[in-house]
């Protein structure tokens, strides 16, 4: 454990959001323009704050790095601790620069309580950043629970018609998962050794009852934020209900704290639990990929469509994760990253579009190519990517995903990847719908891309090149913490090869 | 016959302060128009009584009344209630015009009233106390003379509370008669020496109902969103804090100590009645509208919470149950300021659309909203993770697991008032406006910072 830069770097990038949070909340509503340009600074700020984290990283290493360690609440031993190993650090980038699209996607589109919204963005920023890199499990309680906050505000104060119905859904279905959560927490605070340090919690060898005990209460919270078949169905009302920021977070980053709860705690603190469970976790998945996606075919709501093809998508993470091998679990990260990026850019997208037309009826749309070039173009792109063309980010997470899974079970491997051609279908079918066809009345006269929304999608575009042409400047990242991560599951019995010798063709 | 020595006043000092306090007001009043006179003298005696509590440890009155640790604890909750209460009444108060102005003459007794309980270490002087306590409160209830529903909320609570303390000396009498002693310790002794006899059990169970009574739990809590509707809000507020926190001071000592040896027996029927109070008070809550009946089933649910660190029985859940009513206490209390503040504020469709016009009251209610369900950062997420974590210690996760379902199931109550505020617009056609002053502005601002404070530094407490 070590922080090799000397200064605190991650609590800094959790609290100056939070910080940047409370001066926005107190400024006069009436500057909206000072609001906003608070709200753009922070967030590019906390951008390249986070940058040495990418550049500094040791890959070298499966310790903790950048590590803050204080007392806080010295009575029940916990500690303000935090820290970050290969499987988090890509997902703390992921946070900051998915957060600054948010805000110049909102820019015009947001119109009441903007101050509020501006607030409510950066808290949520905040406390995602802090749910990652959290090595206490109070701690990390505190902010995934607090995120809820702003979250329920985002979808209820901003959202589309059924947006109240949506938001109490998605706080609900939370709310006990989480508390179930809380309650595994406490038990593995008395049997852990009075400690909620995860590193402490580690090294205690607990029952295999109490393992699978614990195991279900952390799935209880875990699995409904991926979501997991069949607690998912908060998803599509709170996706397609939530403002295309509140889409964008939740696609890109919230759900993807479920994934990465499952290997920060449910696989190394209860591995044999983990190893017995590993084929019912994959056949949820494979039940996600395959219904998710054929609920996609059927839908008539592009927000709705696309937040369905998350199902699909995060069953593929998951399955490579219950995979429990180097390359599952790598593409399960990766993946993860990826759907953060298509997934948030296809959102933003449909933003794009909604803010001129001000429907997300794929019915009210055609011929849309001949209007909007750029934006096509760039929608052909996410499109491709989200259906795992090659050249593409999504092909490398979802090959590295089927080879784990073809490693740990050969039926599963092959009943998920028809889930891919199911996807191919929905994707290309929507992408015709809206953008070939017969010419929509409705969309006549309405501009193509701006600048700011140009700007807004341009890094993600180069992050679906970028990953799915060179995917080895993130895999790396991995490669150190994902093998001790599975030496801790199988004690220290590593079979597969390292995957990164794979990808540059070394054997 | 030897003359009885005076007995040392010592450890009953704040007990005087407060009772001396009112009899003082009762006077004053008299003479005083000015209202403020009488709410700075009930705030300058709780100030008072804060500074000497920690020096005035000690047993008296021939062993019946004892100030330990365990009782200043109350005393201090009780005292926060009271200033607070003063606080939010300042100003309400005059407005609802009552008839009679013993208004704060009876804040002071009952939370003497309390504050003996709190102390009793014999179940007369604990009996003396409760009295006081309900007596006060029954008129602080009624004490808007002229509107039915005060009078029908006084007359409820008035029958019921009578019941409840029948009951009561119905058990203490079956008590006396087996162990020929009222004196908690002395009971404890003596039933660890006889068997356990239908007779104990008997009492035992009467005296849980009489408790439950004060507490409102299930099924002993029909009184309680009547007369929550009914009494002026100040009242309301009051009722909510003191007299429960009141009724968990004596659940601790008398079961604690005095029915130590028939644990099981009365865990069980605590657990029965914690059950079903979780169950009605989150239920009901969830169809109410009315705020106030709606925080009345809501504090019947947190009564239920509480008392499983009471059930669990050891040190910690016990200290988690303190913990507990102090975060309830500020988070109640600034839930009511902010009913008090608004005009119109007890109808829960007056909150639509409430967050555009006051943006600042209604964050402040949202703090208090989500400390009431019990997500961090707030203390009522300290306040439910210590009580939790002290109960599963003790071997009740299954209990925990119940609490945790109905508290889930709470979360959909507290925040349609959230939801209300924020998310709809302002269609109903009464008209709301604030009613500020500065004294109600002090309650909500202390409510707000200890609920943030706790819920961010929670090592200020535990």
């Amino acid at each position: 454990m070590n922080n090799q830069l000397g200064i605190p770097i991650l609590s800094i990038l959790i609290f100056l959001p939070i910080a940047g949070a409370f001066v926005v909340a107190l400024l006069n509503r009436e500057k909206e323009g000072l609001i906003k340009g608070i709200t753009l600074t922070v967030t590019i700020a906390n951008f390249f704050i986070s940058i040495p984290l990418f550049t500094s990283f040791d890959k070298t290493t499966a310790m903790m790095q950048f590590v803050e360690i204080a007392y806080w609440i010295p009575s029940w031993g916990v500690k303000y601790f935090l820290g970050i190993d290969g499987i988090s650090v890509l997902f703390i980038l992921l946070s900051t620069l998915l957060s600054i699209l948010c805000v110049t996607i909102s820019w015009h589109s947001v119109e009441k309580k903007v101050k509020e919204f501006y607030s409510a963005i950066l808290l949520i920023e905040g406390s995602m950043i802090g749910v990652f890199c959290s090595l206490d499990l109070f701690l990390f309680y505190i902010f995934w629970e607090a995120m809820l906050i702003p979250m329920y505000l985002l979808i209820g104060v901003w959202g589309g018609p059924n947006r109240i119905y949506a938001a109490i859904k998605f706080f609900l279905y939370t709310l006990i998962g989480s508390l179930l959560m809380l309650l595994g927490i406490i038990l593995l605070y008395i049997f852990g050794g009075r400690t909620f340090d995860v590193l402490e919690i580690m090294k205690v060898n607990y029952p295999f009852g109490l393992q699978m005990l614990l195991f279900w209460a952390f799935f209880a919270a875990f699995a409904v934020k991926v979501p997991m078949f069949p607690v998912h169905t908060w998803l599509p009302d709170a996706h397609t209900e939530a403002p295309t920021a509140g889409s964008v977070i939740l696609a890109g980053i919230l759900i993807k704290m479920g994934a990465y709860g499952f290997l920060r705690f449910s696989l190394p603190l209860f591995p044999e639990a983990s190893l017995a469970l590993s084929p019912a976790m994959m056949i949820l998945s494979v039940i996600a990929i395959i219904y998710g996606g054929i609920i996609c075919l059927g839908q008539t709501d592009l927000k709705r469509l696309i937040a369905y093809s998350s199902v699909s998508h995060m069953g593929f993470v998951t399955l490579g994760i219950f995979a429990l091998n180097m390359q599952g679990i790598e593409g399960g990260i990766l993946q993860m990253i990826n759907h953060g990026i298509v997934t948030g850019a296809l959102f933003l997208s449909v933003g794009v579009v909604y803010d001129r037309t001000h429907s997300r009826q794929i019915a009210d749309y055609g011929g849309l190519a001949t209007v909007m070039p750029v934006f096509s173009a760039f929608f052909m792109v996410f499109t491709l990517a989200s259906v795992g063309l090659p050249g593409t980010n999504g092909f490398v997470g979802e090959f590295l995903i089927l080879v784990g899974a073809f490693t740990a079970s050969k039926p599963i491997a092959v009943f998920s990847a028809t889930g891919i051609i199911i996807g191919a279908a929905y994707m290309l079918m929507l992408y015709q719908k809206v953008f070939f066809l017969e010419k929509s009345s409705k969309i006549m006269k309405i501009p193509d891309m701006d600048r700011r929304e140009l700007l807004t999608l341009l890094p993600l575009l180069i992050l679906v090149f970028w990953i799915g042409i060179y995917p080895n400047t993130f895999i790396s990242f991995m490669d150190e913490s994902v093998k001790a991560l599975l030496e801790r599951i199988y004690n220290s019995q590593m079979t597969n090869l390292d995957i990164s010798n794979i990808l540059e063709g070394k054997k | 016959m030897t003359p009885i020595p005076f007995p040392d006043l010592k450890p009953f000092t704040s007990e005087l302060i407060i009772l001396s306090a009112g009899l003082f007001l009762l006077i004053l009043e008299l003479f005083v128009k000015n209202k403020t006179v009488l709410s700075a003298v009930c705030i300058f005696a709780s100030i008072c009584v804060l500074f000497v509590l920690s020096d005035t440890q000690g047993i008296t009155f021939n062993g019946m009344f004892v100030n330990d640790l365990y009782s200043m604890y109350f005393k201090i909750i009780f005292i926060i209630n009271l200033v607070m209460t003063v606080l939010i009444s300042i100003n309400y108060i005059d407005r609802e015009k009552p008839d009679r102005m013993e208004y704060y003459s009876l804040l002071l007794f009952a939370t003497s009233g309390m504050m003996i309980m709190a102390s009793a270490k014999d179940l007369v002087v604990l009996f003396l106390g409760l009295e006081l306590m309900a007596l006060s409160t029954y008129i602080l209830a009624g004490i808007k003379t002229l509107n039915i529903k005060s009078n029908e909320a006084a007359i409820k609570y008035f029958m019921l509370g009578a019941f409840s303390s029948a009951f009561f000396l119905y058990g203490l009498a079956i008590l006396y008669g087996l162990t020929g002693s009222t004196d908690i310790y002395q009971i404890s002794e003596k039933i660890k020496t006889i068997e356990p006899s239908m007779a104990l059990v008997l009492s035992m169970i009467m005296i849980v109902v009489a408790f439950s009574f004060k507490i409102a739990a299930a099924p002993f809590h029909m009184w309680a969103p009547d007369v929550y509707e009914g009494a002026p809000t100040s009242v309301t507020a009051f009722m909510s804090i003191g007299p429960k926190a009141a009724g968990f001071a004596v659940f601790g000592r008398v079961f604690y100590v005095a029915f130590d040896s028939i644990y099981t027996e009365w865990a069980t029927a605590l657990i029965v009645i914690s059950i079903i109070t979780m169950a009605v008070g989150n239920i009901i809550a969830l169809s109410q509208t009315n705020i106030k009946r709606m925080l009345a089933y809501s504090s019947i649910a947190h009564a239920g919470y509480m008392l499983i660190g009471i059930i669990t029985a050891t040190g910690d859940s016990i200290n988690a149950v303190l913990h507990y009513l102090l975060i309830y206490a500020f988070m109640n209390m600034g839930a009511f300021s902010i009913i008090i503040l608004i005009e119109g504020g007890e109808q829960i469709k007056n909150y639509n659309g409430l967050a555009k016009r006051y943006p600042l009251v209604s964050a402040l209610m949202l703090v208090f909203m989500f400390s009431l369900v019990g997500i961090p950062p707030t203390a009522g997420f300290i306040a439910k993770f210590n009580l939790f974590m002290s109960a599963i210690n003790g071997g009740y996760l299954w209990l925990v697991i119940i609490a945790v379902i109905f508290s889930t199931i709470s979360a959909f109550y507290y925040l349609r008032i959230v939801m209300n505020m924020y998310m709809k617009d302002n269609i109903s056609d009464s008209i709301v406006f604030l009613n500020n002053s500065a004294p109600l502005a002090v309650a909500i601002f202390i409510s707000t910072v200890m609920v943030i404070v706790i819920g961010v530094i929670p090592s200020l407490l535990i």
